[in-house]
């Protein structure tokens, strides 16, 4: 067990080290830093500007050979600052990165974690439910549903959201954001609902087909042979056998949590990590997006690993070696 | 004759396929009696499985119990609530299936898996209710009961796996054992003990057991009565002895021809020309007619009744029934 942790562990640090060449190769190789500073001064700069702007944003060392000083160039400056977690400031504006991420986490993680623990608890119960009584007219039902839900675009509700319970009916703010907790319940709610509701059609789907699958084993045969009603079934032998895969399922999301929700973020002018990315985007701030990369692979990275670590936690015959 | 424990009649199951509503069960009769052991013998595919199923009203969908009746001890559980039912399931009536590996949940631990089955039929708290899976184990003939009782299915052989599952069955004391294949998946040594095992827990406790298998050697050594289905049908039923040694119907016979016991050293194993017909291409008359060396042509028109044969015996051959052997 310990030696499988480790080398996930190890396989972990050598994706990191590619993504990190990667982003190395994006940021520096294919926009060179001549590119980035014209594109953050606007192409009719003057050479002098350009000069002055590489060299205030660090970027004038060479890229990856210097024989005079091996370490002074951008190649070990990149992988060395991002291993620390010393992002720097950003390109845009000069705030440090690191407490634009301190700063953004909190909001993100109040839209984004409700969402997700709302979002899993409601689609798997009503997975649960509409697989329990499969090609009955109440599954069908579900099938509307969720279909419904699904086809239509996420644009639409959130701006039917906003115009219909926001502006009509009055329940929610229609956008904005507040530290308070009684005010950030009401400033969360609406985004919160229109993420459920879009994703919900889609999940629901998914968790259905796993559970249907899962009725259809020889063991849930036994279990009714034994006595077990349709509700104990489901819970007591179906759903524990399920959640191998549902764990894979959720935990791959976790990481995308704390990375916020682009869309949700900006319509409802939530300060999160997730408009941070998108002002990054439009303001050419080229250290914030790295940032943010690389924060999100890592995330992943940790994710993939616990992932495989649960399994055997859940799953008595799965024994990592 | 000793009393029915289980009494089944023109019990008919159909699956719809597209428009059509096939009968894989089609008007089965069966009687178990206390104490004793009837066989139901047939191919893959006859509906002998699905008998079994219905005998617990757990026809897969689309499937359905479309008529018959099936007395548990006098009482008509065909059209019983679904919640009686489960009191049925598990209490009086108790299954065990062929595959002990897929049969057992394979996320819990196997002791758990039995106090469940104690637990769903008596209130009993979870500590007697160990005690009492414990002795089970012992019962069954598991070595190391209380080692055994915290391991989980994949780390136990067939042969364990299929005594924790008879445990389970046992374990409220049913009055019918259906026992789907229960040593076909097991080493022949493993299967001579599992049966030699239900025969002692029937000898104690009296009960009545199905019997289903493909296996004429396993019905030689534990049946009582036999049963044989072809094409969802019973074709013939006898006693075991009198089945073995002179078959009517000419399925019972084609079969019992083609087990390699019958056969001369050395000769080549007699079959059956053609092959069993899906429910699809199924005759309206007797379903064995086309592979039927004996078939005339009121056989491919009218269904053959169960007719009394002899003392205790039936045979749905009027051909055979009529007259001396052909």
């Amino acid at each position: 067990m310990i030696a499988f942790i480790l080398r996930r562990l190890a396989f972990g640090a050598a994706t990191v080290g590619g993504v990190l060449t990667f982003l190395f190769m994006l940021f520096f190789l294919y926009a060179t830093p001549e590119d980035m500073a014209r594109r953050a001064l606007g192409d009719k700069a003057p050479p002098q500007a350009i000069s002055t702007w590489i060299a205030n944003h660090g970027y004038d060392r060479p890229l990856a050979w210097n024989p005079d000083a091996p370490a002074d160039t951008l190649l070990v400056e990149h992988f060395r600052r991002s291993l620390s977690f010393d992002f720097g400031r950003s390109d845009a504006d000069g705030m440090p990165i690191y407490q634009r991420i301190r700063e953004g986490v909190g909001p993100s993680l109040a839209l984004t974690l409700p969402l997700f623990v709302l979002g899993l608890l409601f689609s798997v119960a009503l997975g649960l439910v509409v697989a329990t009584f499969r090609d009955s007219y109440i599954d069908r039902a579900g099938l509307v549903l969720c279909v419904l839900t699904m086809s239509l675009s996420i644009l639409l509700y959130i701006i039917g959201g906003q115009w219909l319970l926001g502006t009509v009916l009055r329940w929610f703010p229609v956008s904005g954001f507040d530290t308070d907790p009684a005010m950030l319940l009401r400033f969360v709610a609406l985004p919160v609902l229109v993420g459920v509701f879009v994703s919900f059609g889609e999940q629901t789907r998914f968790y259905r087909t796993l559970f249907v699958e899962e009725t259809s084993r020889d063991y849930v045969r036994t279990a009714r042979a034994k006595g077990c009603g349709d509700g104990r079934v489901m819970w007591r032998h179906v759903l524990p056998n399920a959640l191998i895969p549902i764990v894979t399922h959720v935990v791959v999301a976790i990481p995308l949590l704390f990375t916020g929700s682009i869309l949700l973020e900006s319509f409802f002018g939530i300060p999160g990590l997730g408009s941070m990315t998108v002002e990054a985007i439009h303001g050419n701030d080229f250290a914030t997006l790295r940032a943010m990369v690389f924060l999100g692979s890592l995330l992943f990275i940790a994710a993939q690993i616990a992932t495989d670590v649960l399994y055997t936690l859940l799953d008595p015959r799965i024994r990592l070696g | 004759m000793s009393t029915a424990v289980l009494e089944v009649s023109e019990l008919t199951v159909r699956f719809p396929v597209g428009a059509a509503r096939l009968p894989v069960v089609d008007g089965v009769a069966l009687r178990l009696e206390r104490g004793k052991t009837l066989a139901l013998v047939g191919e893959s595919g006859c509906g002998k499985s699905m008998t079994a199923l219905a005998l617990m009203r757990l026809v897969p969908k689309p499937g359905r119990i479309e008529a018959g009746s099936i007395q548990l001890e006098g009482e008509e559980i065909r059209e019983l609530p679904v919640a009686a039912m489960r009191k049925i399931r598990g209490g009086r009536i108790a299954m065990i299936f062929q595959e002990p590996m897929t049969s057992l949940n394979p996320v819990r631990r196997v002791g758990v898996q039995v106090v469940e089955a104690i637990r769903l039929h008596e209130k009993i708290s979870r500590p007697d209710a160990r005690r009492r899976a414990i002795e089970l184990f012992e019962r069954v003939g598991i070595a190391d009961a209380p080692t055994r009782f915290e391991t989980y299915p994949h780390q136990l052989s067939g042969g364990l796996r299929q005594r924790v599952m008879i445990a389970m069955a046992i374990a409220t004391h049913p009055a019918v054992l259906l026992a789907d294949e229960p040593t076909t998946a097991l080493d022949v040594t493993i299967q001579a003990q599992i049966l030699e095992l239900l025969r002692e827990l029937q000898r104690s406790e009296g009960t009545a057991i199905l019997l289903i298998t493909h296996d004429l050697g396993v019905v030689a050594e534990s049946a009582d009565r036999v049963a044989v289905m072809y094409a969802g049908r019973v074709v013939e039923e006898a006693s075991c002895r009198e089945l073995l040694r002179a078959p009517r119907h000419p399925y019972s016979r084609a079969l019992l021809a083609a087990m390699p016991a019958a056969a001369r050293p050395g000769a080549r194993l007699a079959e059956i020309p053609g092959t069993v017909p899906p429910p699809a291409q199924w005759e309206q008359g007797c379903r064995f007619a086309p592979r039927c060396e004996f078939a005339v042509e009121n056989c491919r028109q009218t269904v053959p009744p169960l007719l009394a044969f002899g003392a205790g015996r039936g045979v749905a051959c009027p051909i055979v029934a009529a007259g001396p052997c052909p």
